[in-house]
């Protein structure tokens, strides 16, 4: 009895380490934000401040296009995660069911390029960008964070597809469907969970990538949130934007937070078949 | 009978080759092209026009001091973050797995600094590790551990300490994701007919949870490794390779060389080297992943 209470109590400090550890840094630059400039660089550090402002948030919306970059996030997000769900499907229900040539070497390759980080394409990439004329163009971030996101599209629907029952596309068949129709009609509408899944992890990369955004777009009103936030501090020359960057962080994390309040379970479902199955 | 195969072969084509073309482009076109401009100097002095040059740009590395700088410091960088999280990712993957009231909530917070752009976790960082109004320096204070306020962003070593710290803060969460997902296909029967056989937990834990957990902990310690190579946006952020080069990892410097200078060839040799050096260690987990699986089994 006295070692079950012994244990209790070790699992719950380590749950209380767990949960601070998790959220004390964001908690911190969410307090921040409210804080009063005067508050923010007051001595010895105030915990719980008497009194809180919306100046630093309003500050963000009147003397910068702060709804553009959240603009500019979300639309560059939403359609690479389109693109990548649209591209990656179809190639991954090939792979597992289609048995194409060569199936061995294609999966080979998508894994590797799982692990190339975004330094080594961004030369190519940049050159791609000034041949096409493509910079300061949507078009300069939607295509790379759509392909960047295509083997965890492809990983991670292949394992789906390879667990759904193959009767069904057989009867299918027997009723004389051809592949492409079995596809949209019979197996897309049943993978949507699967898709969900696949589109928030695709949605969070896209929204965080910060080296081609910085690179491709260089126009004030296109720029993504986390390159516009970085350069907050660098915009003026007196004294570092503290509140402002903090407001910033928490706008620009918000959509995230939330997608991860609501999807925990499909956010750990997809990564672990990306990476583990994989 | 042949036919429908050859159809379907067909069709796999269809399918695939959107999404081949369109890989090509991005991850395939870039690293050839980094290997053929990395034979040639194309920088200010040739008035970035391309002369073939061999070898050169090789050579000029071999006695480039600061990459090598930057060698050694991804090099430390990566080991330390990446063998701190694995410690951090493994404790709390087996809080995770334990029964409590109110875990799915628990496991929300702890994924939750995965999910976070890394740019702007850089700016919270930057702000908890500010050399006069950062809470580190005031927690420390006020511990009595520091007598006056460090400046962690502007010393070396502590830049080191602190661009590794938020690195650990923010994808242990990843590790723990995939350790939880191993220990969650350990059956429970293993673990009870072991202690039955009078085993301390301690015990079970060295002779049934790490044996089978190796091949997860493998993946994830190379999806880390890769990751943190490559490391670009939190460093950026909160040091930009200050001070002193003392935090420049090398994709830091392959960007200014590219960017700054405009030293187009070099930097080409630059991505080829740090490329060779990722599938290295590709090759290397894939065996060392091979051989564990081998021995489970």
């Amino acid at each position: 009895m006295k070692k079950n209470l012994l244990k209790t109590i070790l699992l719950w400090l380590a749950i209380i380490f767990v949960v601070v550890f998790s959220l004390a840094p964001a908690l911190w630059q969410l307090l921040t934000s409210f804080k009063l400039n005067e508050d923010i660089s007051k001595l010895p550090t105030i915990y719980f401040p008497t009194r809180i402002t919306l100046s630093h948030y309003t500050e963000l919306f009147t003397r910068r296009p702060f709804w553009r970059y959240i603009l500019n996030s979300a639309f560059v997000s939403i359609l690479s995660t389109a693109f990548s769900l649209g591209i990656g499907a179809p190639a991954a229900y090939a792979l597992a069911r289609l048995r194409p040539k060569g199936q061995n070497i294609i999966l080979a390759g998508i894994l590797v390029v799982t692990l190339f980080p975004g330094i080594l394409l961004f030369l190519g990439l940049l050159e791609i960008v000034q041949f096409l004329r493509l910079g300061n163009n949507y078009l300069a971030l939607i295509i790379p964070y759509t392909a960047i996101n295509l083997p965890l599209t492809i990983l991670v629907l292949r394992s789906f597809f390879e667990q759904l029952p193959k009767d069904l596309e057989d009867s299918a068949r027997v009723d004389g469907y051809n592949t492409w129709q079995t596809l949209t009609q019979i197996i897309l509408p049943m993978t949507l969970p699967a898709l969900v899944t696949t589109g928030i992890l695709t949605f969070i990369f896209a929204w965080n990538e910060f080296i081609f955004a910085l690179t491709f777009i260089t126009r004030e009103d296109m720029k993504t949130i986390p390159v516009a936030a970085a350069q907050l501090s660098g915009a003026s020359t007196f004294e570092i934007p503290y509140g402002p960057i903090a407001a910033a962080t928490v706008l620009g994390t918000l959509p995230l937070v939330l997608l991860v309040l609501f999807f925990q379970r499909k956010i750990v479902q997809g990564l672990t078949a990306g990476a583990v199955k994989g | 009978m042949e036919t429908i195969r050859s159809r379907e072969q067909k069709t796999a084509l269809i399918l695939l080759i959107p999404a081949m073309l369109l890989l090509l482009l991005v991850f395939g076109y870039p690293i050839a092209r980094a290997f053929w401009l990395s034979l040639f100097t194309e920088n200010l002095g040739t008035q970035l026009q391309p002369v073939f040059s061999g070898l050169d740009n090789y050579g000029r590395m071999m006695g480039d001091g600061r990459f090598w700088q930057s060698f050694l410091v991804t090099t430390i960088f990566t080991s330390a973050s990446v063998i701190l999280e694995l410690l951090f990712g493994l404790v709390i993957a087996l809080v995770l797995n334990q029964q409590f009231f109110g875990r799915g909530l628990i496991r929300t917070t702890a994924i939750l600094p995965w999910a976070l752009p890394t740019a702007l976790i850089g700016l919270a960082w930057a702000w908890i590790f500010n050399d006069q109004y950062g809470v580190a320096n005031d927690i420390l204070l006020r511990l009595g551990l520091i007598q006056t306020g460090i400046n962690w962003l502007g010393e070396p070593t502590l830049a080191m300490i602190a661009v590794i710290v938020a690195d650990v803060w923010k994808t242990t969460p990843f590790i723990s994701i995939l350790l939880l997902a191993g220990l969650q296909s350990i059956s429970a029967d293993l673990y009870e007919a072991h202690s039955i056989d009078g085993a301390t937990p301690w015990q079970s834990f060295r002779q049934i949870t790490l044996p089978l957990l190796i091949p997860q902990i493998l993946i994830a310690v190379l999806f880390r490794f890769a990751q943190a190579f490559g490391i670009f946006d939190l460093i950026s952020v909160m040091t930009g390779g200050g001070p002193g080069g003392a935090t420049e990892v090398v994709s830091l410097y392959i960007y200014s060389t590219i960017m700054r200078y405009l030293d187009f060839g070099y930097g080409a040799a630059l991505v080829v080297v740090t490329f060779m050096l990722l599938i290295l260690a590709v090759v290397v987990a894939n065996l060392l992943l091979r051989v564990s699986r081998m021995s489970t089994n």
